[in-house]
């Protein structure tokens, strides 16, 4: 029986060493690269920053561009405590200004994208919402971002714009959580931007209001003082702000800055 | 091991401390975590105790693939253990429908949490009860029941006397396990102060704002853990 056990244990250690290894032999097999450019990206560019990570690894031989997309907060709080970071994109500009606070950057922050709220509901939208004050009737369950994230700032100035107060069932940490609880039919509408819903793809469908228009979150994106790459990490700034750059994040549904 | 307990000493600010973790949210996330815990730790003991004697006592086909199915939420992801629940329980879940037209809505409720935390921190009490269950055999059983006792007794004054160590350290394990329970409650409870925000989200969540106030509340969580620790060892050698 124990002999069975541990044959049982060598088999997964076996396949498990064999699973690590083949992921060292991949990194080691695509790689070859001369230089690598490490860009830090606000999570709802995930989509956009890989295709212009291509363009530039396709435009540079013997360039990688590696990603950490996540939180801007986060990843300001990665970049402050030391993270080996060429570049890093905000999803707002409050968390730019942390990083310029500390003086990291090397050159000023450009802008470059910026994004609308919209509502998202299920498909078919169960609860008929329409409008944003749609979203305050009782029974709808609403969820949108903690105020304490920037699409949650960018809600509650939502809710301001349009007299509306939405009591939401829950506050979430980020938006793709929010993307989440609609897509799955859990909550009936979610606040999220206008290019997550594009993303989406069938999964939830918008529901634009005209408040959106007055909040707008601006991203902005700077090369880092303490690149290894400085050129190249220009070179990615300079992309996104190019004509292709800027082509790639329209067509994900971003709008000018 | 105390490296990080210690960084997070070194980097509390004591000056603010007091206010930090008697803040509103703070309050709130702090008696959310305790009342649900303490609920879901009841909910593991109504559940987790037949089902260690199940185990532990009884022999049948399949019995090896019920204790991995018991202990499966030990291994398994807390996130992934909260997409189960909300595929089973959520609105459009494999129960959800049903329990909709009875009126029950457990997404985005208090219930949510417990179900959560009653999911991931269950094997743990059954692990541990079924432990003692099988180191203190069932000699004593016998007699007591050729001696005329009926099961109820038999239970009541041979078996439980018996394992109670087990028992209580499985609940607190069950307990602090709860209290620090996740990724199964920001997937399927969602976060909502006073609802479904404990402590562990609220850490979270603050890291965001105000990491001060993250750090003050993490240090609670680790002298909280430390006490049911220390009760448990306590608990275990008193018995």
């Amino acid at each position: 029986m124990i002999s069975r056990r541990l044959g049982v244990l060598g088999t997964f250690l076996a396949l498990f060493t064999g699973l690590v290894s083949a992921c060292g032999d991949d990194s080691d097999g695509s790689g070859g690269a001369d230089k690598t450019l490490t860009v830090y990206a606000a999570a709802s560019l995930t989509k956009t920053f890989t295709e212009i990570g291509k363009e530039l690894e396709s435009q540079h031989d013997g360039v990688k561009v590696e990603f950490s997309f996540g939180g801007s907060s986060d990843l300001v709080a990665q970049i402050q405590q030391g993270a080996p970071a060429d570049v890093f994109a905000s999803a707002d500009e409050a968390n730019m200004e942390k990083l310029t606070g500390d003086d990291l950057q090397a050159d000023d922050p450009v802008d470059f994208a910026s994004n609308t709220l919209e509502v998202a509901t299920p498909p078919g939208n169960p609860a008929g919402i329409t409008s944003f004050a749609d979203l305050a009737k009782d029974g709808v369950k609403v969820v949108v971002c903690a105020p304490e994230v920037p699409c949650g700032a960018a809600a509650v100035k939502a809710e301001a714009a349009a007299g509306v107060t939405i009591s939401p069932v829950s506050e979430e940490q980020s938006v793709t959580d929010v993307l989440a609880k609609v897509s799955s039919g859990e909550a009936d509408a979610g606040l999220v931007y206008v290019t997550d819903v594009k993303s989406a793809g069938d999964s939830v469908e918008g529901v634009t209001f005209p408040e959106s228009s007055t909040i707008v979150n601006t991203y902005p994106i700077v090369a880092l003082k303490d690149s290894r790459n400085s050129d190249l990490a220009q070179d990615f700034v300079d992309l996104v702000t190019s004509d292709t750059g800027q082509s790639i994040l329209e067509e994900a549904g971003f709008a000018k800055p | 091991m105390l490296l990080p307990l210690v960084a997070i000493l070194a980097k509390v600010d004591w000056a603010h401390f007091g206010s930090l973790i008697t803040s509103e949210d703070s309050r709130a996330a702090f008696w959310l975590s305790l009342k649900t815990s303490t609920f879901s730790t009841l909910l593991c003991l109504l559940f987790g105790v037949p089902m260690a004697l199940v185990l532990a006592r009884r022999n049948f086909p399949g019995l090896s693939v019920l204790r991995s199915l018991v202990l499966l939420p030990l291994v398994l992801p807390p996130v992934v253990g909260g997409l189960a629940l909300l595929y089973t329980f959520g609105r459009r879940g494999l129960l959800g429908g049903a329990m909709e037209v009875v009126g029950v809505q457990v997404a985005f409720s208090t219930i949510a949490v417990v179900m959560a935390q009653t999911f991931v921190a269950m094997p743990f009490l059954v692990v541990s009860l079924e432990g003692a269950l099988r180191t203190a055999g069932q000699r004593y059983e016998v007699v007591a029941a050729s001696l005329g006792a009926g099961p109820t007794t038999v239970f009541r004054r041979i078996t439980l006397p018996l394992v109670l160590p087990g028992l209580v350290s499985g609940a607190v394990l069950s307990f602090a396990r709860a209290l620090g329970e996740f990724g199964a409650t920001i997937t399927f409870a969602g976060s909502l102060q006073g609802r479904t925000r404990t402590l562990p989200l609220e850490i979270y969540l603050q890291r965001e704002t105000d990491p001060d106030a993250a750090i003050a509340l993490s240090l609670v969580l680790v002298v909280v853990a430390v006490l049911v620790i220390g009760f448990a060892r306590q608990g275990r050698s008193a018995l």
